[in-house]
């Protein structure tokens, strides 16, 4: 399981004296993938608004070469399921992920996307990794443009490294902590 | 002044319909006999001291602990005289047998959607709706799930789940080690019965 801990630190061309540069062409290929992105996005809930920031000038997804959107999977690289997937919407994004070509990623985004979040019930697909792979997931309620950017260049370096197993976008600064902590505080200072 | 509309329901239909009323914070209920539902629907539409133009919601319950278990709910609304009433009417028996009602389709057209959802969610069946068929869920899903006997757990897939080590659980903040218990996997009622 990979965790995004230092930035994308892949070199795959190595300049000589010499002016001629070597590397394998697997990995130029890699290289040349991770930075033309296009992303196919199947937005079904209030995430989108973080997707809409993260894809917007402050945050400008388009630094990363993944500013794109193609509205059909067949000219896409990476889907982007962003929202709540309810079971009854399952075997579309199941469909649409069959629809594109290879090489093919997937990104989770947001804990709906990614476990279910907190909906446990009849109607709702308790993370959409029980019907399509993926290869990264970026938790959060939702998640904050940073945790987007990072989850987009840990698959970029997984797209460089030709890693293919799934990684999750460890929060920077996890809320949750926050209470277990103050709590912790409150116990130790009521004695 | 909605009380003065069960006065005048009370009076028009008397006890072997409207079987009860109450009210509480201004909010006026008038709990009906099933099978007069849309003749009183009907009255309380066109009398000139009602004038219910909305239909504002139609819903169902489960009281699981009575004998005639499901209950369906529609709330009025006069726009022109700004007056609101809710009526009730109870069906089925403690299986759910029996669950049917007339439709109010005929009264206020807006009730088409409601009665579908009612049924998709309650399996309460409404006489001359004209198109009655699973509105959220779809046709494949077995059951009614609002009803209190429906696991709550229970999910029925349209296409089978993958497996593999790849396949995650809760992650953060929805995690049970994460100091937040959202998920209800711990508690015993939870579980499906076999």
């Amino acid at each position: 399981m990979g965790e995004l801990t230092k930035p994308t630190s892949s070199r795959v061309i190595q300049a000589g004296e010499s002016g001629f540069a070597t590397t394998k062409f697997n990995e130029l290929l890699a290289w040349a993938r991770k930075y033309s992105l296009f992303q196919y996005p199947f937005v079904t809930a209030c995430c989108a608004m973080e997707f809409m920031a993260t894809a917007s000038p402050r945050y400008d997804v388009a630094r990363f070469g993944a500013e794109a959107p193609r509205f059909t999977p067949r000219q896409s690289d990476v889907l982007w399921v962003v929202g709540t997937i309810s079971q009854r919407q399952a075997p579309i994004l199941k469909r649409v992920y069959e629809q594109m070509t290879e090489p093919k990623w997937v990104i989770a985004f947001g804990t709906c996307a990614s476990c279910g979040g907190f909906y446990d019930n009849y109607a709702t697909l308790a993370g959409i990794d029980k019907v399509v792979p993926v290869d990264v997931y970026i938790p959060g309620c939702p998640p904050r443009p940073e945790a987007v950017l990072d989850g987009l260049l840990l698959l970029q370096d997984k797209i460089a490294s030709m890693d293919t197993t799934p990684g999750v976008v460890k929060p920077r600064h996890d809320p949750a902590q926050n209470l277990v902590n103050l709590r912790r505080k409150t116990e130790d200072s009521a004695g | 002044m909605a009380k003065k509309l069960l006065d005048i329901l009370s009076e028009r239909f008397g006890s072997s319909i409207v079987l009860s009323t109450h009210d509480q914070c201004g909010d006026e209920t008038a709990v009906l006999d099933a099978a007069h539902w849309r003749e009183v629907a009907t009255f309380l539409r066109d009398d000139p001291r009602c004038k219910m133009n909305m239909l504002v919601d139609l819903c169902g319950v489960d009281h699981i602990w009575d004998s005639q278990r499901l209950e369906v709910v529609a709330h009025l609304n006069s726009l022109e005289l700004g007056h609101r009433l809710r009526i009730k009417a109870r069906v089925g028996d403690e299986d759910c047998e029996g669950a049917v009602i007339d439709s109010l389709v005929p009264v206020w057209v807006g009730a088409n959607w409601f009665e579908r959802e009612t049924f998709d969610m309650f399996g309460i069946r409404f006489e001359g709706h004209p198109d009655l068929r699973r509105i959220l869920l779809y046709e494949e899903f077995e059951g009614h799930p609002l009803r209190k006997d429906y696991p709550a757990a229970k999910t029925q897939p349209l296409v089978p789940y993958r497996e593999g080590p790849d396949v995650l659980g809760k992650l953060p903040p929805f995690g049970p080690d994460e100091g937040m218990v959202f998920g209800r996997k711990h508690l015993d009622y939870m579980k499906e019965e076999d």
